[in-house]
């Protein structure tokens, strides 16, 4: 086997290897990489912005740990963006996983920003059964939750007051990660009920809501860690997305770079056997 | 001397009760904390109820135009507020309230048949505006939800389509498909499996049964069990949910019993590892190291695992055939797999292998269709580009 | 009669879900909510023959002791593990279990995770070769997104991140909503004849 045939079938260990690299020394050694903000983001952050103070908006966590590097911090970036506007936060889940990552984020922007558990925030917790569990929140929030995440009643909290349906949310938030998600939240809330709804997802599956975002449906999309580190961005505030973008654009310039070799070592290996 | 102070003094609801003002309405004088240079804003105007359409009942839509004082004039209304009686004189109680800047409300909490008036008022924080009232109103349950008329319409015509060609496939005419090279290749990759002496491994995706992937899935693996107990090739069926699995297993077993080999059939091999994502990847992973199948197949839906699955397979050199309906997978296991069966091929799959005229017959019918919906995108295009949107309005359900 | 009884049941629901689309009137309104609780008190009943088939299963491999039989230990192990820290401490912030969760679960998952980025590149430096025009401009594609999608595209050309924006918006939207009219065309014809008993391998055999 020539060099060509050898490159062009090297052992993919090697290409771990290099990606790893890749990705630990921008970490460890930050480049810096200015982040563009494009339009879905931009959507999404003026949808936040245009609220105004003492307005509610529900943040629906459908996302695990295994896609928290994409989403989280999402969550905690929409937190401190809320929190800073002076906005309400009622949290719930779709995922059982989620309702102590949306937990641990509203915590952390609360305890930056002097807000307090059960005035300015609180946290539902989980209901299994998906979209049957967005109908029942569009008719009734306290029936269909009438305890939040630790079993208190959510008659207790101050924020929950006058709080009844759909009626009395200003926007609707899906961070999601596959089904139930954004696409459910869709079909009813903004479908049924005409409610503003926006949405963050992982990267891979962010294309297939532009057909939404473009018909109006979605009010702004935040599409895997570059999305989150664009909204950072926006909120002037950076977080582990950010922090990511250098490690995220050598990988994806090493990949691309892989691409092209692959390919060179292909034509030259066709030529030759030509 | 009091009487011009009251006369000087606006917004102040000490109205008789019988005065044009309150209509008829009852409310207590003390309501209102009057200031000297407080003015009640400006009432909401055209205010109808109708009975929330398309519904089990128990709904009314209350509507109403904008207050001149809210987000205009003197932008001084924070709320309406939105009460409810079955009098018009009398008993109106508050039911809710709509932010300013809305101009829509729904009463959830009606019983059917029973008529209701709804008042709304303008509230700035201290005084609400004049009461403006609904004309009666009761709620009632619709027998079919008129929103969806496009889509009963279309799966009245796919349905026809697809019996029409079951039929014409029950009467023996000869339906051409194109031929499916993924399809085409799973006796292929059954017979290599058995050549080299490994075993063959079938992942049905990680969705539960509910899922119509799922379903599709354990259609093929009926197929595939029925090959593979026919050329006695091991069949390893790691599942992700438990009602697959006793899925699965009823469905591998009968497949083994149709060959003519119960003896062969092995429950064990068809066994359940965790409904959690990663958790089932790394299971999978394990297995295909340790057993090196000779062949995979990934029939079903798939989350974000599908390219670990596909690569570690590709990894051990079997081959591979994948077929999933999550457009976002489809990328990845055409990059690691030797075919794929895209989309619609998925469910296509179980009248390929089995080429059961009936099962052909409602594949014909459903490609009529498709053609139908392409000639109605184009003609809809057409039209939207000349300002025509009442077709797309009517496909649009609610 | 046994395989009767499942094409009836599997006739009566299809129909009522139809139904119950078209037709908000009671009762047939309550019907998806109905079968969907029926579903999850199903599912979770089936969880109890999942974990009955993983315990027996792995129980009998310490018996038998095949090659790879101290995986097991591992997974039984871990089960027992879990199950008494949720079971005597229960699962709240804090305890045990949720200690276990953030610490040993999350890092796991996510780590299967981050696999991806090795095996995204591995699969593309095998499999993104101009064999044909359609695979060179899939390959072209997948380098301009790439590249376009994070900072370092901005750096080599400021006009990236649009075009990587516009082949997103618009040739990938067309062939996802191509794709899922086509899946949607295919769900009901399959549904169509799982309703009607056309197609019942999956349930009771040929």
């Amino acid at each position: 086997m020539n060099i060509i045939e050898r490159l062009e079938k090297i052992d993919r260990r090697i290409i771990f290897i290099l990606i790893l690299l890749a990705v630990i020394i921008p970490l460890l050694l930050p480049i810096g990489f200015k982040i563009k903000v494009s339009e879905p983001v931009r959507i999404f952050y003026e949808t936040i912005e245009e609220l105004q103070p003492g307005s509610i908006v529900l943040i629906s966590s459908e996302y695990d740990p295994s896609t928290m590097p994409e989403v989280y911090p999402m969550n905690q970036a929409l937190a401190r963006h809320c929190f800073a506007k002076n906005l309400k936060i009622i949290g719930m889940g779709l995922w059982p996983q989620g309702i102590p990552l949306n937990q641990a984020s509203m915590e952390q922007a609360a305890e930056e920003y002097g807000k307090e558990y059960g005035v300015d925030y609180v946290n539902l917790g989980y209901k299994a059964g998906g979209i049957v569990v967005i109908s029942a929140v569009s008719e009734n929030i306290p029936t269909t939750f009438p305890q939040d995440y630790a079993g208190r009643s959510v008659e207790e909290f101050e924020v929950m007051e006058g709080v009844k349906n759909f009626d009395n949310i200003d926007l609707i938030v899906s961070l999601s990660a596959g089904d139930p998600g954004v696409r459910q939240w869709i079909m009813i809330a903004q479908g049924r009920y005409g409610k503003k709804v926006s949405g963050g997802v992982t990267a891979v599956s962010a294309p297939a809501f532009y057909p939404y975002l473009h018909a109006g449906q979605l009010r702004g999309l935040i599409g895997g860690m570059k999305g989150a580190a664009e909204y950072e961005t926006l909120i002037k505030k950076s977080g582990t997305a950010s922090r990511g973008m250098d490690a995220q654009s050598i990988a994806h310039g090493l990949i691309v770079l892989f691409i092209v070799l692959a390919n060179v070592f292909f034509i030259i290996g066709k030529r030759k056997k030509a | 001397m009091l009487l011009i102070f009251l006369v000087l003094v606006k917004g102040i609801i000490f109205y008789p009760i019988d005065t044009p003002h309150d209509n008829n309405l009852a409310f207590n004088i003390g309501e209102s904390i009057v200031e000297v240079e407080s003015i009640a804003p400006a009432p909401p105007t055209n205010v109808v109820a109708k009975d929330k359409p398309n519904d089990a009942g128990g709904g009314i839509i209350v509507s109403w135009t904008k207050s001149a004082d809210d987000g205009a004039g003197r932008e001084s209304v924070i709320e309406y507020q939105i009460f409810r009686s079955t009098s018009p004189d009398e008993g109106f109680e508050l039911i809710g309230t709509a932010n300013k800047g809305f101009y829509r409300f729904v009463d959830s909490a009606t019983k059917d048949g029973t008529k209701y008036f709804y008042v709304v008022k303008a509230f700035d924080g201290m005084l609400h505006s004049q009461a403006v009232m609904s004309e009666a109103v009761a709620s009632r349950a619709q027998w079919f939800h008129t929103g969806r008329i496009s889509m009963l319409v279309a799966v009245l015509i796919i349905s026809f389509l697809v019996l029409w060609f079951i039929r014409k496939a029950k009467r023996g005419e000869e339906l051409y498909i194109r031929p499916i090279a993924g399809l085409e290749a799973v006796d292929d990759a059954v017979g290599r499996a058995t050549e080299m002496g490994k075993p063959i491994m079938y992942i049905p995706g990680i969705l539960d049964m509910d899922d119509i992937q799922t379903i599709a899935s354990m259609i093929i693996l009926g197929r595939v069990a029925r090959k593979a107990a026919e050329y006695e090739t091991p069949l390893l069926v790691p599942c992700c949910r438990s009602i697959v699995m006793s899925a699965a297993q009823e469905t591998v077993k009968e497949a083994y019993l149709d060959a003519g080999r119960p003896d062969s059939y092995d429950a064990d091999k068809i066994r359940y590892l965790t409904d959690d994502q990663f958790g089932y990847a790394a299971g999978v992973d394990g297995l295909m190291i340790r057993e090196t199948p000779g062949a995979i197949f990934y029939m079903g839906a798939f989350y974000a695992e599908s390219l670990i699955l596909a690569e570690t397979g590709h990894s051990t050199g079997a081959i591979q055939i994948a077929g999933t309906a999550m457009p976002s997978q489809l990328p990845f296991f055409v990059t690691a797999c030797d075919y794929t069966l895209i989309g619609e091929e998925l469910f296509a799959a179980s009248a390929y292998l089995s080429r059961e005229p009936l099962l052909l017959g409602s594949l014909k019918g459903q490609d009529f269709g498709k053609a139908i919906f392409i000639i109605i995108i184009i003609i809809g295009v057409i039209l939207a580009t000349f300002g025509f949107s009442e077709l797309a309005a009517w496909l649009t359900t609610g | 009669m046994k395989k009767q009884i499942p094409l009836i049941i599997t006739f009566i629901a299809g129909m009522a879900m139809i139904i119950q689309y078209f037709i908000p009137h009671r009762p047939f309104s309550d019907i998806q909510q109905l079968f969907n609780t029926w579903f999850l008190i199903i599912t979770v009943f089936a969880m109890i023959l999942g974990l009955g088939n993983l315990l027996k299963l792995h129980t009998r491999r310490l018996q038998r002791r095949p090659s790879g039989w101290w995986y097991s230990i591992v997974l039984l192990i871990g089960f027992a593990i879990m199950f008494i820290a949720g079971m005597v401490w229960g699962i709240e912030r804090g305890t045990p279990f949720d200690y276990l969760f953030w610490n040993v679960h999350l890092p796991m998952s996510s780590m299967m995770f981050a696999l991806l980025a090795f095996f995204v590149a591995s699969a593309s430096y095998r499999a993104f070769r101009a064999r044909t025009p359609e695979a060179t401009l899939l390959l072209v594609s997948a380098i301009l997104v790439m590249i376009g999608r994070v900072p370092l595209g901005n750096y080599i050309w400021d006009k990236l991140p649009l075009l990587g924006d516009w082949i997103m918006s618009y040739p990938n939207m067309a062939g996802q909503r191509a794709i899922m009219i086509g899946i949607a065309l295919g769900v009901i014809s399959t549904s169509l004849r799982i309703i009607l008993g056309i197609e019942r391998t999956y349930l009771v055999g040929k």
